[in-house]
Order: C-alpha cells, then structure tokens, then sequence
C-alpha cells in the first residue's frame, strides 16, 4: 500500500457556486431583479420589509423567506398580499443557519417567477454564515439594528463588505442607547469604505423612503 | 459557526475526489478575511468525516495573509497588519481604505482564499495473508 497526492485545487464553496449561478440564470431568464437581505436575528429584516413592501407601485415582489422553523416571519408578509415563499432549513436542511444555493433552488418551484419582478431572498438571521453562500442573488443587502453595538463591522467584517447597502435601523432608539453612531460609521468605512448606507427606523418609519426607492431602483 | 457547513464542502469535495480510496491527509489554504476559526473548522471537520473514507485524516491549513491593492494609486497593503490570533479573528481594525491616497476601491489580491489544495490517498489494500 503506498500513498499518493491526489491535486484538488478546487474552491471550497464551488459547488455552491455551481448552483448559485444555475438559480442566476433562471433569475434572469425571467427577468427577476433579486436582492439577498441579511442581519443579525432581530435587527429588523421583516418589518423593513413591511415598510418598503407595502407600496412598490408597478413592481411585482415576492419574497423567499428563510428561517430554521416556523412561518411567523412569512405570515406577516403575506397579509401584504404577496407570494411569500417559505423555506425551512429544520426539517430538509438539518437546522442551517443560513440559506444555501441549494435550498433556495429546491424551493424555486413554488416561487411563481413569472409573476414577479424583485424576489427579495430573507435570509436566515445570522450574520457569519449567510455572508459565504451566494444564493444567485443580483445585491445583498444586510440591516444592522443601533442595538447591537458599534463593533459589528469589525467583528463581522466579510457579512460587512459582502453588501451593496447597509441600513442602521432602530435609530428611533439612539436618544436611549449610549450608541456611538460616528463610531458605527467609522468602523463601516474601516471595513467596506464609501458603502452606501440608510439610517431607518422600521418603527416610526423614518428614512424608509430612501430604502423603499432603493428597491424600486434595483428592480428597474 | 460557518466551519460546520465550510467542513462539510470540504469533505463533500475531498470524498469525490478521492474515489473510494481512503484520504489520510486534506491540504486546504484559508485566506485571513474568511473568518475561519481555525480550532472550530479541525472540531467539525472531525465530526464530519465520521464513518467516511476521511475519518481519520489529518487537515492541514495554509493561512494566506491578506493582501489589498489600490485601484487608485497601486498601493499595496494588509489590512489587518498584525497577525490573526489562534483562533483566527482579525486582531486590529482593519482598514480597507488606502493608507496612500485614502480612496476606498481596493481589490483584494489575497486573503480570500478558500480552497481544497491536495489531498492524500492510501492507493491499493495492504492485505496480508497467513
């Protein structure tokens, strides 16, 4: 018995990659502008959602909600009158924290792609591993909540400059938080300088105007 | 936490190239910005390759400092200067905008590797007979 090296070379995330770019191309062979939202649980995905959802005019949404159990999150966007797609990652998945090229392709079925015009993908909240898995989305969004401290991009530096955008929500908060937004801001362009970002508040709705037009941009 | 699902691809990716032999060793470069805890990925790797034809191996990693250069000016620089620690974090702020003119485009010539190199196989069965 002898060993021998065997030359992989290969990218540790291409298979992901492989699916990632077939969901791309029925994305685009159906015209539909996607957008990959992610953020820490709790930071205010769903009901920055609800804000913008609410009135997109012309444009057509749907939205494929990740979560590990439950449909709350899905349930309060279909009162929208959307088609709200969930996925699971418990049962099929083995509980993932994050959604996966995989699991979005194997829910593209039910995603009625012909009738929508932006699929806005809500990933599973967690701020590690969404960051490493392209789901064949066209942007990646993430929502950071005043809440979680000014650190986070430091800490989080790949879920950071992996976005096109960035909305600091809960800013309604900051009269009662020893939060250091300067600082939030400094560290941000540390990590993924001149990134275009929103300061919101889902709760009042403050700056939601600028995220709901932002949406309407990337699906025109 | 994404070390269970990197292990997984890892080992997904290790077995197929394998070919039923069995791997005694997995090489793997991680690049600094991946974020990869190094204790964390060897723990699920362990678990993962459980019961397979690379349980047992041993997995190797290459850590690969990071490395920007600026599309402005061409100036090169590691944007977080001071080595990752033992368990892999960033230990400085790191800056991402350019030391020399202070424009924000940098493309990332290293640190964002994250690949299978080479693995070892044990060729043929070593069966002795009485």
């Amino acid at each position: 018995m002898h060993r021998t090296r065997v030359k992989v070379s290969e990218g540790v995330l291409d298979a992901n990659e492989t699916i990632a770019r077939d969901n791309r191309d029925d994305f685009e062979r159906h015209g539909v502008t996607v957008i990959n939202l992610m953020s820490a649980p709790g930071a205010g995905k769903t009901s920055l959602l609800e804000r913008a959802l609410e009135d997109l005019g012309d444009v057509r949404v749907g939205v494929l909600e990740g979560d590990v159990q439950g449909t709350l999150d899905a349930d309060r966007l279909a009162s929208l009158h959307l088609p709200v797609t969930q996925i699971n990652t418990d049962p099929g998945f083995g509980g993932e924290c994050h959604l996966d090229a995989n699991m979005v392709r194997s829910a593209l079925p039910e995603v009625p792609l012909d009738e929508v015009d932006l699929l806005v993908i809500e990933n599973v909240g967690n701020l590690v591993c969404p960051a490493e898995f392209s789901v064949g989305e066209d942007s990646r969004v993430m929502v950071c909540s005043v809440a979680e401290g000014e650190d986070k991009p430091l800490k989080y530096p790949l879920m950071f400059r992996t976005c096109s955008l960035v909305l600091v929500n809960k800013i309604d908060l900051l009269p009662h938080l020893d939060y250091d937004l300067d600082l939030f801001l400094r560290n941000l362009d540390a990590v993924h300088p001149d990134v275009e970002r929103m300061l919101v508040s889902a709760r009042t709705g403050e700056g939601t105007e600028a995220w709901r037009k932002w949406l309407l941009r990337a699906a025109g | 936490m994404h070390e269970l699902a990197l292990s997984r691809a890892i080992v997904e990716a290790a077995l197929r190239h394998a070919e039923g032999r069995r791997v005694t060793v997995v090489r793997v470069r991680v690049g600094a910005l991946r974020q990869v805890v190094r204790e964390s990925l060897r723990f699920n790797f362990e678990i993962v390759t459980r019961d397979t034809a690379c349980d047992g191996a041993r997995l190797e990693l290459e850590l690969i400092a990071a490395q920007l250069r600026c599309a402005s000016c061409g100036r090169s620089w590691n944007p977080a200067p001071r080595p990752a620690t033992e368990i892999g974090q960033l230990v400085t702020p790191p800056s991402f905008r350019c030391p020399e003119c202070g424009a924000g485009d940098a493309d990332v010539v290293g640190g964002q590797e994250l690949e299978i190199e080479s693995i070892d196989v044990e060729e043929g069965q070593c069966i002795a007979r009485g």
